[in-house]
């Protein structure tokens, strides 16, 4: 019970720093923003590495397998994409 | 080791969290994501180094063909095509953490380890989120992509089906805390989920996808954090948190941009949108008045005789790939010494932003890009309003008829410059299936064609003055 009532802590702190920070994103930004904080979404990954990395092959090392593929594409397309398109923001 | 791998999770959110600080300015932005990417980086690095991990060979495929995927679609996606991007993007996302927490169910499934009450509901939690997500952001990706109808669906009984799909999913979890481990309930719960996404998303309107994307953007980020309650993994909760909140000042902004609720966006359409489209032929409420229309030699004449032109850019330039003759046409008015600036309306184009991205794309200067609230009184000053490709968010009817379905949605004030010269295909009505008066105003000529070919042959006209 400790244990979650720690983690629902540091949730809502965390939302809160999400709020202070994203509202000082400027609009010409939010597309940006968007790839990028979904990039950071695909943390899961680490989740799907537990998953996946288990001692014996069962269903639940396929399902891991599974995340892993789709986080990673999350990830690496996510901040790829995000990059491509903040180099084009310049200033004349 | 097991300090080491948590104080590298934290010092990973720590990087996160300035890799967001510093999207707050355009300069900043490029290191800021890298930052972020960084932070993955090290989370992922050190999870292989967690003693529960013992074979490597599937996380190596996994990484491989997932990195090559992500990469290639990274790459090949046209600017135009981001919101597609992102919305896919998002649907991974969610996918994974569905994926992840059935696999912790059958982890636990197994008699020596056995549930607790917090695993059954934080499993049954991040399915349901990470399911809605994942399949919510494949119809929002279809309606983009204009293989789902980008309509606003309405069917009977569509919202006690809903109801019914949610109660399942409640049903669903306080048995499963009840009977942990009962495989078929687990599974009833996912199809639910599965197909309350597709459900959530199909009645929303193609225009309305700024906010669909936002809110499977927030959505994605909660399926995360929901993966970190599974897992007891605080970075998780810390990186999903920063996301939903992202995605939710999205979404609120972007319905701030249309003077609607949440609700009222998620049900469907503007109240009056169904019927909108086929009344919109009764004469009784059509502006009055006649339509002038210029050609590109009218039009080339009226840009030289001004001093200072704003561009208003629509969902219409991002269709008609417009964006780099309208950087031409910006550089040859610029050489004539006029002034020319952008002024981008929240809702503009299909995701928040999106104007942006590709007039940034055609190398134009983003210090020259406004926001709604940042440029709406200089038009009384200004010689010359462009519109390319948009339309309601330019009606004056939002600000005076109280009749009309987008009353009180903030406009760009365009009806105030001197001359407004509205490019468009025709005098079809817009998303809202309203009729635009501004069309009649005595200052608008309406300059019709495709935003891509009226921008370029304005521009050779120009020239030839």
């Amino acid at each position: 019970m400790v244990d979650i009532l720690m983690q629902i802590y540091v949730f809502v702190l965390a939302i809160f720093v999400g709020f202070e920070l994203i509202t000082k994103v400027p609009p010409t930004l939010h597309t940006p923003l968007m790839s990028g904080s979904n990039a950071i979404s695909g943390i899961t990954i680490v989740g799907a590495l537990l998953s996946a990395g288990a001692e014996q092959f069962t269903l639940s090392t396929i399902l891991g397998l599974v995340a892993i593929i789709f986080a990673t594409i999350n990830v690496v397309g996510g901040f790829l994409v995000t990059d491509r398109m903040l180099k084009m923001f310049k200033k004349k | 080791m097991h300090v080491i791998i948590e104080l590298s999770y934290l010092l990973s959110s720590i990087l996160f969290i300035f890799g967001i600080k510093k999207l707050g300015s355009p300069k900043t932005a490029r290191q800021g994501n890298t930052y972020s990417a960084f932070g993955m980086l090290l989370a992922i690095v050190v999870t292989l180094f967690d003693q529960h991990i013992v074979t490597y060979e599937w996380i190596i495929i996994g990484l491989i063909v997932g990195g090559a995927i992500g990469a290639t679609m990274a790459i090949k996606v046209q600017m135009t095509g981001m919101p597609q991007m992102v919305g896919i993007l998002n649907g991974f996302g969610g996918g994974a953490s569905t994926l992840v927490a059935m696999s912790e169910y059958y982890k636990l499934i197994d008699p020596t380890r056995g549930f607790t009450h917090q695993d059954s509901v934080t499993i049954a939690l991040s399915i349901l989120i990470g399911a809605v997500t994942f399949t919510g952001s494949f119809i929002a990706f279809g309606k983009l992509q204009g293989f789902v109808t980008g309509k606003v669906v309405k069917y009977p009984g569509q919202h006690p089906l809903n109801a019914f799909l949610v109660l399942i999913v409640l049903a669903g979890t306080i048995y499963e805390v009840m009977f942990p481990g009962t495989e078929w309930l687990m599974l009833t719960l996912l199809s639910a989920s599965l197909l309350l996404g597709v459900l959530l998303v199909l009645p929303i309107g193609g225009a309305d996808m700024p906010v669909a994307i936002s809110l499977l953007n927030s959505y994605s980020g909660l399926a995360a954090s929901a993966t970190g309650f599974v897992l007891g993994n605080n970075e998780l909760i810390i990186a999903g948190a920063l996301v939903g909140a992202s995605g939710i000042i999205l979404t609120l902004i972007m319905c701030r941009g249309m003077n609607r609720s949440l609700m009222n966006v998620l049900l469907g359409g503007w109240e009056s949108a169904g019927s909108a489209s086929t009344t919109a032929g009764g004469a009784s409420d059509k502006p009055q008045g006649d339509v002038k229309s210029v050609d590109a030699q009218e039009a080339a004449m009226i840009f030289d005789a001004a001093s200072s032109v704003i561009i208003v850019p629509g969902y219409g330039m991002a269709v008609a790939q417009a964006q780099h003759a309208i950087r031409d046409l910006t550089n040859l008015l610029e050489k004539k010494g006029i002034k020319v600036r952008f002024a981008i309306h929240p809702v503009a184009g299909r995701m928040p932003g999106h104007m942006n991205v590709l007039l940034a794309e055609a190398n134009i200067s983003y210090d020259k890009l406004y926001a709604m609230e940042d440029i709406n009184d200089d038009f009384p000053n200004t010689d010359v309003a462009l519109i390319i490709g948009a339309n309601d968010v330019v009606n004056p009817a939002a600000r005076h008829d109280q009749s009309s379905p987008i009353f009180g949605m903030p406009i760009l004030n365009v009806d105030y410059a001197k001359t407004v010269i509205i490019n468009k295909r025709s005098m079809n009505a817009g998303y809202a299936g309203i009729d635009n008066e501004l069309f009649f105003y005595p200052n608008a000529f309406m300059y019709f064609g495709d935003a891509k070919d009226a921008v370029s042959k304005l521009n050779n006209e120009i020239k030839e003055l």
